[in-house]
């Protein structure tokens, strides 16, 4: 068997090995809160902190920080800010994310080329490497899966009343504010994670494609859950082998991986609408 | 005649408001157990305000509202107004009714077999128990509907308050929701506080009217109601008829 020696082959790379464990993970974490945040039209947070944690990443490298340590709370606090602007109603959510996306760009951009110039550690950020991982980020991620888990398995019917109804939940006592600061956090590190193997500009398609592509066939809240984070995962995988056996991009690989299964699940839905 | 049934709901010269600016002063009134309540005012006459001081969500700018102990700390069942998140979201009809249960989980991660009957007694009351595997989004307006009430009753401890239940439903999901409310109100003794536009039908289906207009509000029963100032606009539109 073909495929078995190369998957063999595959796991004698440290490299390959460390950003499987970390890319295993980021999916599966950034599937379940895309859940409720592709439902609470949020889905463009994912793209607009990646675009923070690029900006802070950039600075980061000019000035000689570490990237994660800078870039990790400036995303955090980033998230704070985009939920807040929302919940004042000063600005649409949609117009927050877009201008806070823009403005760190723009920023990470114009520092990158007044230090030390468009290095091929910027444009790894841009696009993704699967050579960014570090033992620093396997630990890290294994944090976050636990947190994420435990928040999605203890907090369960909270995050589903919270997602489908905020008013309700707020006036039987949940603490909604809470669960929104806490998704928004989690998200945050899952993306400066997930960033420097998928890209800045790809990343957010780890969010929102799971969910998307579940709920074309599930009709259960649990279902589109537990479907996203498989589906996430598996895709994950398939995209890391193919970039690996044909050298293509590892982000592009993943994403065009789950935008295949959204249109196979597209087409089950329609198959299924016929039966009817 | 003295009323002895119990006091649920107390409000005594309250003023409401947001950051301490009110928006609506000197409130008086109380609800009793079983009392179908209705609140009627224009748009920005402070409907909204009310309905969230009484949940708790805002405090009153002064004075303060009294809750019976059966309907304290997220006791209250509630029915906002529908937002555009739920019109497509994947969740069964089951699954809506039983996040009713959350303020009686607290850290409880699972609901437990009681809370699962009683959600299927629920169901039964508001006729939706067919549907409990459906899909939400797939439901008409009114189906969505019942199915929030239900949800409500899982959350209520003995006050249900809906917030324009009717709004967007076809005149036959209109009148059988409100005969569901009566039924809930006259058999199950469910006290309901109901905001509403529907000046006609609610005189019709409730006992007690709150009319609020921001400075001045009226509070009585519907008859008290009818030949009132603030009932004119009722009376202008039965003699159209």
């Amino acid at each position: 068997m073909e495929l078995i020696s190369v998957i063999k082959n595959l796991f004698t790379y440290d490299f390959i090995v460390k950003a499987f464990e970390v890319g295993i993970i980021v999916s599966l974490c950034s599937a379940l809160l895309g859940v409720s945040l592709v439902l609470k039209r949020y889905s463009m947070i994912g793209d607009g902190l990646s675009h923070v944690s690029f900006g802070a990443i950039s600075v980061a490298v000019a000035f000689g920080f570490a990237p994660l340590a800078v870039s990790i709370p400036v995303v955090i606090i980033a998230a704070f800010a985009i939920l807040r602007m929302r919940e004042n109603g000063r600005m649409h959510g949609d117009a927050a994310i877009a201008a806070v996306s823009a403005s760190s760009l723009a920023i990470g951009v114009t520092v990158t080329s007044l230090t030390t110039g468009m290095t091929t550690d910027v444009s790894t950020y841009m696009f993704g490497s699967i050579l960014a991982m570090t033992d620093e980020d396997v630990i890290l991620s294994v944090v976050l899966s636990v947190f994420v888990l435990l928040l999605f398995i203890l907090c369960y019917h909270k995050i589903f009343a919270v997602t489908f109804d905020e008013s309700f939940s707020k006036a039987t006592g949940v603490n909604v504010s809470l669960y929104n600061t806490l998704i928004a956090v989690l998200t945050a590190v899952t993306i400066v994670l997930g960033m420097r193997m998928m890209g800045a500009m790809l990343i957010s398609s780890l969010i929102i494609f799971p969910s998307l592509s579940s709920m074309r066939i599930f009709k259960s809240f649990m279902g589109v859950v537990i479907s996203s984070g498989v589906i996430s995962v598996v895709c994950f995988c398939i995209g890391m082998i193919i970039s690996y056996c044909y050298s293509t991009p590892v982000g592009a690989s993943i994403v065009i991986i789950n935008l295949c299964v959204f249109f196979i699940c597209c087409i089950i839905q329609r198959m299924k609408g016929m039966r009817r | 005649m003295p009323d002895d049934r119990k006091k649920i709901l107390e409000c005594e010269d309250v003023s409401l408001g947001y950051d301490g600016r009110p928006v609506m002063e000197h409130l008086s009134f109380d609800v009793r157990q079983g009392d179908y309540l209705c609140v009627i005012g224009e748009n920005g006459s402070g409907k909204s305000t009310l309905i969230k001081t009484l949940l708790g969500l805002i405090k009153p700018v002064k004075g303060k509202v009294i809750l019976d102990k059966s309907i304290q700390n997220g006791y209250i069942g509630y029915l906002p107004q529908q937002t555009d998140i739920q019109k497509d979201f994947p969740a069964t009809v089951e699954e809506v009714v039983m996040s009713g249960f959350l303020n009686r989980c607290g850290w409880r991660p699972f609901y437990n077999k009681r809370e699962k009957q009683l959600a299927q007694n629920n169901m039964k009351k508001m006729n939706i128990l067919e549907y409990r595997k459906r899909c939400y989004k797939e439901l008409s307006g009114g189906q969505q509907q019942r199915v929030l009430i239900a949800r409500a009753l899982c959350a209520a401890g003995g006050l249900l308050i809906l917030d324009e239940p009717v709004t967007g439903l076809d005149p036959n999901a209109t009148m059988e929701l409100y005969e569901s409310l009566e039924k809930l109100n006259k058999t199950d003794k469910m006290t309901i506080i109901m905001v509403s536009h529907d000046i006609k039908n609610v005189v019709e289906q409730a006992s007690m009217i709150l009319h609020i207009n921001n400075d001045e509000y009226f509070y009585g029963d519907v008859n008290q109601y009818i030949y009132s100032e603030f009932g004119e606009s009722f009376k202008l539109g039965r003699e159209k008829n």
